[in-house]
């Protein structure tokens, strides 16, 4: 009998504690699965943020460091600039990357740092308990802004493929939706991308994965899928923004 | 012996570092510490290391952060305003039990403040300066050469107590000029860093990591840390005394203030008075003991500082009630003069002392 699926040697046996159909789970196993394609799970180290993914270190079988809230591009430069033969990657939700953390990707960006960047746009504070995000849609509701998002008092949601697509730092951007059987094999081709492009020395590669959060949005796994498509790629366009 | 050069306290750091073997520097401008990151950038490279100005003091404690956790000698260099947005940084340092040289020259404040000299960072730099109990270790150099010293001791206290270091200088220590001798008389040790994140290549995976949600798990990271502060105040306490031996009343300062205080003690010999100095090297640990040792030989003392009164605290604790505790300071980037200080040491010992009701149970 064929073996088609079985646990990435990226994974420890740690079971994910996330919710059902969370899209964090998806995307740890991805990274998982290109650490061991690539073969540097032995020389990755992973940056892991404050949010939902704040245990992330329990799961990837590389070594790993916790950062502060936003700080993961810094503290990622500090361990690439030191050990350039190592593999590093951040991994960061959109009030962590894209809010309090905006200052340090703009720049990792900028100085187009030789690191990976896996960004969960979620359009939600998931871990804090579904608090507007700088990625929150106009109209979409939280528990920061009960009644929708009005941009007259709360502004608008903020573009980060295409707000670094104009630096000429990065090597890489591409944004993508796995909600579907292609989304989903866009998704893993592009996350292997970026870290090719890292052992390359192309310089920063930056994947972001427009995520569901059927637990704050208050929708099944399913609905939270159709909403991604329906109404997050209407802000969000998923595509290649920078492939240099 | 090797030559002495005129340099700037600033450049001193500088060669003091490299001769640490320093292996990565980030950093942000700020006066008066700029000939800091600038030096850096030229001198790192020179010997192959990393030099990175960073976009934020924020960011640059955070990449010190992550090449410590790599196992790298790492440092970063600021000024009161700058330190203040470390002190994040230093928290998450300090909880991952991560080594990091931390210098900030001082100036005045609050706020924006001023360039000029300043000491009123005291209580951020001993008493943890961010959230939770954790501590910097701290010292004070207080002359060019000890700029250059203080930096290979401040990565060998860092890498044995894996924990940030904070080199505490002021505006006159940083900008001042003197002939400094960049010798070698040091020993550099190597620390072995199994713990380092630097690939899990032929052993386990290494965690860098803060968070511990289990109250046990966390509690038992704060006693840890505290029995390290407990050994570093049985074994890392530095002082120096000068002409404390049949002093009555005794000077206590750091950095330039303690300079100034020396020149105030031999004026004060010089019309008979019995003034000494205690020059605190180490800021933490804090010399309690000898100084509750000197209080119960009868001395009073002084606290002078560049600051509304901070240090003067933890000689008052120390001290604990058994004499006087008197306090001279100037504020906002002005430096006490001797003759200001003389003045108060006159006063101080026409005063009759205060004894407590401690010391005044011992006579009865
Ligand atoms: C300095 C700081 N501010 C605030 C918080 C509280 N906090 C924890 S997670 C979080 C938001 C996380 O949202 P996001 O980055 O979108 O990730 P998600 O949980 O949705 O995956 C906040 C504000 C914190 N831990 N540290």
């Amino acid at each position: 009998m064929q073996k088609v699926y079985s646990r990435p040697k990226g994974l420890t046996d740690a079971e994910f504690a996330y919710c059902a159909g969370c899209f964090h789970s998806v995307a740890h196993r991805m990274i998982a699965e290109v650490m061991e394609e690539l073969d540097i799970i032995d020389r990755t180290i992973g940056v892991c943020p404050v949010g939902c993914a704040v245990f992330m270190y329990e799961y990837m079988a590389c070594d790993m460091i916790e950062a502060a809230h936003g700080r993961a591009p810094a503290v990622a430069t500090g361990v690439k600039r030191v050990l350039p033969d190592r593999i590093v990657f951040s991994y960061q939700g959109d009030g962590d990357l894209a809010s309090i953390g905006t200052a340090e990707i703009i720049h990792a960006a900028a100085r187009g740092e030789n690191i990976t960047v896996i960004f969960i746009n979620n359009t939600t504070y998931g871990m804090t308990g579904g608090q507007m995000a700088p990625t929150t849609l106009v109209g979409q509701k939280s528990t920061t802004c009960p009644s929708g998002r009005d941009p007259k008092q709360a502004g608008y949601p903020l573009r980060v493929c295409e707000l670094l697509a104009t630096l000429d730092g990065p090597s890489y951007i591409e944004r993508v939706a796995p909600t579907n059987p292609a989304g989903f094999n866009r998704t893993k081709k592009a996350i292997r991308k970026a870290f090719e492009n890292q052992l390359e020395g192309k310089g920063f590669s930056l994947v972001e994965i427009l995520s569901n959060c059927p637990t704050q949005w208050k929708m099944s796994p399913i609905e939270s899928l159709k909403w991604i498509d329906e109404h997050m790629t209407k802000t969000f366009p998923p595509g290649v923004f920078v492939d240099r | 012996m090797t030559d002495k050069k005129l340099m700037k306290g600033n450049i001193a750091v500088c060669h003091g570092a490299i001769a640490a073997n320093c292996d990565a520097f980030f950093g942000y401008p700020i006066t008066p510490q700029n000939e800091i990151p600038e030096k850096m950038s030229e001198l790192m490279p020179q010997h192959g290391r990393v030099f990175l100005q960073a976009e934020s003091e924020v960011a640059a404690i955070n990449m010190v952060y992550g090449a410590a956790a790599a196992g790298k000698r790492a440092m970063t260099s600021s000024s009161s305003p700058g330190i203040s947005l470390k002190m994040e940084g230093l928290s998450y340092i300090a909880a991952c039990e991560l080594p990091c040289v931390v210098v900030n020259v001082q100036r005045g404040g609050p706020g924006l403040g001023n360039t000029l000299p300043g000491q009123a960072d005291y209580f951020q730099a001993v008493k943890g300066g961010g959230h939770g109990d954790y501590r910097l270790l701290t010292i004070a150099p207080w002359s060019v050469q000890e700029c250059y010293e203080f930096m290979p001791l401040a990565f060998d206290l860092a890498d044995r107590y894996r924990n940030p270091v904070m080199v505490l200088m002021d505006a006159i220590v940083g900008q001042m000029i003197e002939p400094v001798e960049l010798h070698a008389n040091f020993e550099i040790h190597e620390y072995p860093k199994p713990w380092a994140t630097n690939g899990a290549r032929g052993r386990a995976r290494n965690i860098i990591n803060s968070l511990w949600i289990d109250s046990a798990v966390m509690e038992d990271l704060n006693n840890r840390l505290q029995a390290k502060y407990e050994q570093a105040r049985r074994h890392e306490v530095r002082l120096w005394e000068y002409r404390t031996g049949d002093a009555e009343l005794i000077l206590v300062a750091y950095g330039s203030t303690a300079r100034i205080c020396r020149t105030v003690v031999d004026m004060a010999r010089e019309e008979g008075m019995p003034v000494g100095l205690l020059r605190l090297i180490s800021l933490f640990p804090f010399p309690e003991r000898e100084i509750n040792a000197l209080a119960k030989q009868g001395a009073r003392f002084l606290a002078v500082e560049m600051s509304a009164g901070q240090m003067v605290e933890d000689v008052r604790l120390a001290v604990n009630g058994l004499t006087d505790v008197g306090f001279y300071g100037r504020t906002g980037g002005s430096v006490p003069t001797p003759a200001e200080i003389l003045d108060r040491v006159r006063e101080t010992l026409h005063k009759p002392p205060v004894m407590s009701t401690q010391a005044r149970r011992e006579v009865s």
